[in-house]
């Protein structure tokens, strides 16, 4: 990872998406796709952290050599503040973070799903699915036409590709999970990625288990540094010899995880219950058994 | 002249008095400079590896950061096994940070600090639930059990033991006559704030816990005042100052309130550099104003408006 200051090159809207294209080539050259970015806020504001964005884009060659890509959607004070910086403004960007997708040796038929603006994730990773020889099928979703990202450029990069969206404005209605099977079936998919939110990724990882399909998935959690320092953004992992699990945090074991490991009702805060806190002294610290 | 940087705690020496606050350190470096410190403050441990809380255990405040991580922390072993090593190859003193949730095992982690090279001081932290006397309450909820928990570790170590305490507790400074007599060598001020953050949209607390720590500068002048009460009560007391730390000036006022060092947390989150652009504008201050050391600042506080004479420098 690498601390830069980074010059904005071009901001774009995409639908309800903000786009950041920044030159950071000591960055963009190591970037994978699953990896991400943190970049600092202003100082003097009420609001300290730095914000996290998986990359979109990194280019190492061509026209766009050193650049870098990130997508947000504009919901708090940080995005609102990103939304409005201007090109030739810098920013503190530390990155690449975090560990990538990896590829399929010998499986060709990969599944790429995408929610929201988990779809920037997956449409990186296409590209380098593409270039590494590998047939790329499609799911975008989101919450209606806008919140579907780049559909165009999903098109352009897979063999067949299908939308849902929560209201019906834009292909299927419904979710992209309710669109899963036909997809795999129709596809001939030995692989799933997937990216978007807990809820839609619990119902991929379910289908995947059912089909014994491998996969991988990019995970969001609350984060504060980024970094591997504060462990706000761990994810509760089962071991790989099955002893038990471990919070891993999602910032440097992940954002990717293989979700067959992931302990989904844990994580989906599921159990165990609170414990009260009292009315005195400091809040209550349990030992999660297990 | 050139001021001299290094601080004495009663003994307890630092090259820099800007040591890296418990728990803001990963157990990887990362860009974070160690060679740079002052020393290192520790992630609280425990005996065995700890799991910590559910998730989320953070939420952004105004100017603040609310976490509760529920000491996870991969235990005292893997920590010396692991961990210390590389402190020991930056040669950065170590403060290690000592939690538990009953009287033994603070005595057992604090036994398995002793005699390890780099660690220059133990810190106790008494946040954690206290399970064998506690109905659900932290053992710096009462100061019978922060004489206990402090005076076993003291008796037995080796190392001198600063505690970490909270602002509010009832009498704080009553809280660290306690710790000064049952052994400590010196207080770490302050612990995180406790404080609760409400999503109104989803009806629900942000944290799982629910209930957190409040960190950053929203808590700064509540450890400052932390830091003058007990300073003004206890001169000879070595305080290290924590809270809300981001600048140089945040770090010269905790020196003048009384500190004798400070640490810095939820500012490395943001900014893995903080702690060596806090000690050079130290260094800048204390060059400004002709002052020898950070140790010459403290108690020069002026109290009082100043007289003509003195005029307002």
């Amino acid at each position: 990872m690498k601390r830069v200051k980074a010059e904005i090159l071009n901001t774009r809207k995409l639908g309800a998406y903000h786009s950041l294209t920044l030159v950071a080539p000591e960055v963009a050259e190591r970037a994978r796709p699953g990896q991400f970015v943190s970049v600092a806020m202003p100082e003097d504001r009420s609001f300290l952290l730095r914000r996290h964005f998986s990359i979109h884009q990194a280019s190492r060659r061509g026209g766009w050599a050193g650049t870098l890509e990130f997508v947000f959607d504009p919901r708090g004070a940080g995005t609102h503040w990103l939304a409005e910086v201007k090109a030739h403004q810098f920013l503190d960007v530390i990155g690449p973070l975090g560990k990538a997708f990896a590829y399929p040796n010998k499986l060709t038929n990969c599944l790429l799903v995408g929610e929201g603006h988990g779809a920037a994730t997956i449409l990186f990773l296409a590209q380098e699915l593409r270039a590494r020889g590998k047939r790329v099928d499609m799911l975008l979703g989101g919450t209606d036409l806008d919140h579907v990202f780049k559909p165009i450029e999903g098109k352009r990069l897979s063999q067949t590709i299908a939308v849902a969206t929560e209201d019906g404005t834009m292909g299927e209605e419904g979710s992209v999970v309710d669109l899963l099977p036909e997809m795999v079936a129709s596809s001939g998919t030995q692989v799933v990625y997937a990216a978007g939110r807990r809820s839609t990724l619990r119902g991929v990882a379910e289908l995947c288990n059912e089909r014994h399909l491998p996969s991988q998935m990019a995970v969001e959690e609350q984060m504060a540094c980024g970094m591997g320092q504060c462990y706000t953004c761990v994810v509760p992992v089962i071991r790989k010899d099955g002893s038990g699990y471990d919070n891993l945090r999602a910032c440097t074991d992940g954002p990717v995880f293989n979700p067959a490991r992931i302990l989904w009702d844990r994580w989906m805060g599921q159990e165990p219950e609170l414990v009260p806190t009292p009315p005195e002294g400091f809040p209550v610290v349990r030992t999660w058994p297990g | 002249m050139k001021p001299q940087m290094a601080v004495d705690l009663n003994g307890v020496a630092f090259p820099l008095p800007v040591l890296a606050a418990s728990g803001c350190l990963g157990r990887e470096p990362g860009l974070v400079d160690l060679h740079r410190l002052g020393g290192v403050v520790t992630r609280s441990l425990t005996l065995g590896p700890t799991k910590g809380a559910p998730t989320p255990r953070m939420a952004e405040t105004a100017s603040g950061l609310l976490t509760w991580v529920g000491l996870q922390n991969p235990g005292v072993e893997a920590f010396l096994a692991e961990d210390l090593p590389r402190f020991q190859r930056a040669a950065v003193p170590v403060v290690a940070s000592v939690a538990g949730t009953t009287l033994e095992e603070y005595i057992r982690v604090a036994g398995r600090l002793q005699a390890n090279p780099g660690i220059v001081a133990l810190e106790v932290y008494l946040g954690a639930t206290d399970e064998e006397r506690g109905r659900g309450e932290p053992f710096v909820a009462r100061l019978d059990r922060i004489h206990e928990v402090v005076g076993a570790v003291s008796r037995l170590s080796h190392l001198p033991v600063f505690v970490k305490l909270p602002a509010l507790n009832p009498d704080l400074v009553e809280a660290v006559r306690t710790c000064v007599r049952a052994g400590a060598h010196g207080v770490t001020l302050v612990d995180g704030l406790p404080g609760l953050a409400v999503s109104a949209a989803h009806l629900r607390p942000k944290l799982a816990t629910p209930v957190g720590a409040l960190s950053g500068p929203a808590i700064k002048p509540v450890a400052l005042a932390a830091v003058f009460q007990v300073a003004q009560a206890l001169p000879d007391l070595p305080i290290m100052g924590v809270g809300g730390i981001s600048s140089g000036g945040d770090a010269v006022e905790f020196l003048l309130a009384g500190a004798w060092a400070v640490q810095v947390g939820t500012a490395m989150l943001v900014n893995p550099a903080a702690p060596v652009q806090i000690a050079q504008g130290i260094l800048a201050y204390l060059k400004d104003k002709g002052v020898a050391s950070p140790a010459d600042l403290r108690g020069r506080l002026r109290l009082r408006l100043p007289t003509e004479a003195e005029g307002v420098r």
